[in-house]
């Protein structure tokens, strides 16, 4: 008997250490308060100069009054995390989100309805260039404001322009115009390899599912999916006339041949394709990595025709406020601080982006780094200016019109086949999708009523 | 059960709770809850809602799980087989008596040691359809056979290419066999000595006590490295996801079963779904492990029997 208890005995220590080590653990991720202030956990997907741009702002945030201390945290792969953390039920009290994910958080009941606080301080969409307002808004309530925004615009290598005979300061305005610039602008060795190309619908890539939107077409128009519209349709034509033209094998041992977007084997700055579709971003990209002598332009990307014309992509990171935040109201006040011109300004022009706000100072276009940030603004202005559909299964989408993409672009399906594929895929998902938001919605209506 | 059975129960019973509750909390409440998600509309967030079988009658008609179970299958069926066959082949010649033994044997084991996503970025680089060490490789023999014979045969474009995106992972994924040939060395060298001198006395060759001697010998090692290999190449995720950047390739020619499951868990917020996706992986791997246990019992000779 003896040794049995004193088994026992021991076992219990053993876990008692156990418990009080998770119990450690656990209490690490409260706040440790070095003052009295409301601690406000900010996360935010950048790293590098664009988290340091936001540090900064945060600083003078803090310093700006003795009530609230933000901290910040940089985290990769947020949007994991982040669903993680709010269904752990310990979210930060701020999160920086992408705009194009607010819908399946706000529908999934992962954040907290900023119209009460927004009313409150006075914000509402005149302060805003209204696109981006309209982002933050989803099944009629506000998520979230901007941070750093941003347009697409044709990006052109003026040397290259000059080198094929053409004008380097005037872009094609069509499609058709383009494809001239195309043909003149197409390089080949010797052994009829080809290294260099004008514009690659391929290259870099990152918004393959968008095509259509120069030709007039969209991806739903609310009640349905329309990805084998006959504009969409139209843009895969103009997808598959590239393998047909260069040759399907030809343009992928070509593109093999690019090293990563962000380096100094970037395919535009290396001068191997002239032209891309890229946002104010790219100025840090030519500061780092093009040769002293790159000369550039921006301007509205082309299209079919002129009713489509200015048509581009707006985007814009947005703060939010997980659900379950345990300072939601401090939280706001910082949001709303960011909101403000001076802080949004400083940020913007660090991360090289335009202002999300309607008034800029004066000199801010001067004071800005990229010296085509007008012609991105006026394109966020643009009536044309467009964002992604507000789905809760847009990786889906887009990750199919990928797909769909590539098969056009070896030649493996033709635009027709690819499209109906995903039109048929995506159409089962959207009825999915919204009869589970009729299962749904009313509750999570009448939770949204009662918050703060 | 006598006062001291009892005890000795109570005592061993405690001995093992911390395994119990181990295995209570993370193994048995995540596979109820995988079945019971499996059988709602789920996202993690919001609470689940009980739908049946929904989701299996969802993936029964999904072609794009269709196409990951079939790129899975193919994988395993060419991975699995050929990782058998090349370490053990490699076990066997380093088990030879050879000066430089040991510098060979690291040599081997060496990518192992390798963690996945620098493998991935590596292979992703050796198998560049323009810059690539394999096709910097294969160009002059193909070279050859075109001035012979007038063809213009080129090397492919490798992870570009939906016909090849595979066999660049099958070949990748040899390069990882280190960790079994490890094991089988071990195997070997269990083999006692006399056996090998006896057949020696009766005239074998080296073919005849390989077949007849080692292979016998080494076969619950054999058995072991098949079923690991199995698992593992069911469960095939990081290299292919990393090297895709998303997981899908060419035509979707690299996703597999596990890289559906996370694209419905994170990022498609289908985490329903992708629990019935992970039951069904579960159950194929189960069946196949039950299989290749009951065709090879035969064949399995352990020294204890």
């Amino acid at each position: 008997m003896p040794r049995s208890s004193y088994n026992i005995s021991g076992l219990a220590r053993l876990l008692g250490s156990v418990v009080l080590v998770c119990t450690l653990i656990a209490c690490d991720g409260a706040s440790s308060a070095k003052d009295n202030r409301i601690v406000v956990r900010y996360w935010d997907k950048w790293s590098g100069s664009e988290a340091k741009a936001m540090q900064e702002v945060v600083d003078d945030f803090n310093a700006s009054q003795d009530r609230i201390r933000v901290e910040y945290s940089s985290v990769s792969q947020i949007n994991r995390k982040l669903m993680l953390a709010i269904g752990g039920g310990n979210p930060p009290d701020v999160a920086g989100l992408f705009g194009n994910t607010l819908a399946v958080y706000a529908e999934n009941n992962a954040l907290t309805p900023l119209d009460k606080f927004a009313t409150e301080n006075g914000v509402t969409r005149d302060d805003y260039i209204g696109v981006f307002w309209d982002i933050c808004n989803h099944r009629g309530r506000l998520w979230g404001l901007p941070s750093a925004p941003a347009s697409l615009a044709l990006v052109w290598n003026k040397k290259l322009f000059r080198e094929a005979g053409l004008d380097p300061d005037r872009p094609p305005k069509s499609i058709a115009e383009l494809e001239k610039f195309n043909d003149k602008l197409a390089r080949r060795d010797e052994n009829g390899r080809l290294v260099g190309a004008g514009l690659l619908p391929s290259e870099p890539g990152w918004w393959p599912a968008i095509w259509g939107w120069w030709f007039g077409g969209d991806l739903w128009d609310g009640e349905r999916i329309t990805a084998d519209s006959p504009e969409n349709m139209a843009a895969m034509e103009w997808i598959a006339s590239y393998p047909q033209r260069f040759g399907a094998r030809d343009l992928l041992s070509f593109r093999d041949g690019f090293g990563n977007f962000a380096s100094p084997q970037n395919a535009f700055l290396t001068s191997r394709v002239a032209m891309v579709l890229q946002g104010p971003w790219i100025q840090n990209f030519i500061r780092d990595f093009a040769p002293p002598d790159f000369e550039w332009g921006a301007a509205p990307f082309p299209s079919s025709g002129p009713d489509n014309e200015g048509v581009t992509l707006v985007e814009t990171d947005v703060l939010v406020i997980p659900a379950g935040a345990k300072h939601p109201r401090e939280a706001f006040e910082f949001i709303r601080y960011v909101n403000t011109q001076g802080p949004m300004e400083k940020l913007c022009i660090a991360q090289c982006k335009f202002s999300p706000l309607k008034e800029h100072s004066p000199d801010f276009l001067q004071r800005h780094p990229n010296p085509q940030i007008g012609t991105f603004l006026e394109l966020a202005k643009s009536p044309h200016a467009r964002f992604v559909p507000p789905l809760t299964f847009w990786v889906m989408y887009e990750n199919d019109m990928k797909q769909a993409f590539g098969k056009v672009w070896t030649g493996a399906a033709s635009p027709r086949e690819a499209l109906a594929e995903v039109q048929s895929r995506l159409q089962a998902e959207f009825e999915r999708r919204r009869a589970r938001w009729d299962r749904v919605a009313a509750v999570l209506q009448e939770g949204w009523n009662k918050q703060p | 059960m006598t006062r001291r059975e009892k005890e000795n129960l109570r005592t061993g019973l405690l001995f093992i709770s911390p395994w119990i509750a181990g295995f209570l909390l993370l193994s048995v409440y995540p596979l109820a809850a995988t079945l019971y998600y499996s059988l709602s509309d789920y996202s993690v967030l919001s609470p689940a809602v009980f739908v049946g079988l929904e989701n299996y009658r969802n993936l029964a008609t999904d072609p794009i799980f269709w196409r990951a179970v079939y790129n899975t299958f193919f994988f395993a069926a060419f991975a699995l087989p050929l990782g058998l066959l090349v370490s053990l082949t490699l076990a066997i010649l380093l088990n030879f008596d050879l000066p430089g033994r040991g510098i060979f044997r690291t040599v081997f084991f060496l990518p192992s040691l390798m963690p996945m996503v620098c493998l991935a970025v590596l292979w992703q680089w050796m198998l560049n359809g323009d810059l690539g060490l394999i096709n910097h490789a294969l160009r002059p023999p193909l070279d050859a056979v075109n001035a012979l014979f007038g063809t213009s045969l080129t090397p492919p474009n490798w992870l570009q290419e939906p016909t090849y995106a595979k066999w660049g992972i099958i070949f990748t994924a040899l390069w990882g066999v280190g960790q079994a040939v490890v094991i089988y060395l071990a195997g070997l060298q269990d083999v006692p000595r006399h056996l090998y001198e006896s057949a020696e006395i009766d005239g074998a060759n080296f073919w005849k006590k390989t077949w007849h001697i080692t292979l016998p010998m080494i076969s619950p090692v054999i058995y072991f490295n098949l079923i690991m290999g199995l698992i593992g190449s069911f469960q095939v995720f990081a290299v292919p996801y990393v090297m895709t950047e998303g997981g899908d390739g060419p035509e979707r020619s690299l996703l597999f079963m596990a890289t559906y499951l996370y694209q419905n868990a994170f990022d498609y917020w289908s985490m329903g779904y992708a629990c019935a996706i992970g039951l069904v992986l579960f159950l194929v791997i189960l069946g196949l492990t039950l299989l290749a246990t009951r065709l090879s019992a035969r064949h399995v000779h352990y020294e204890g029997n």
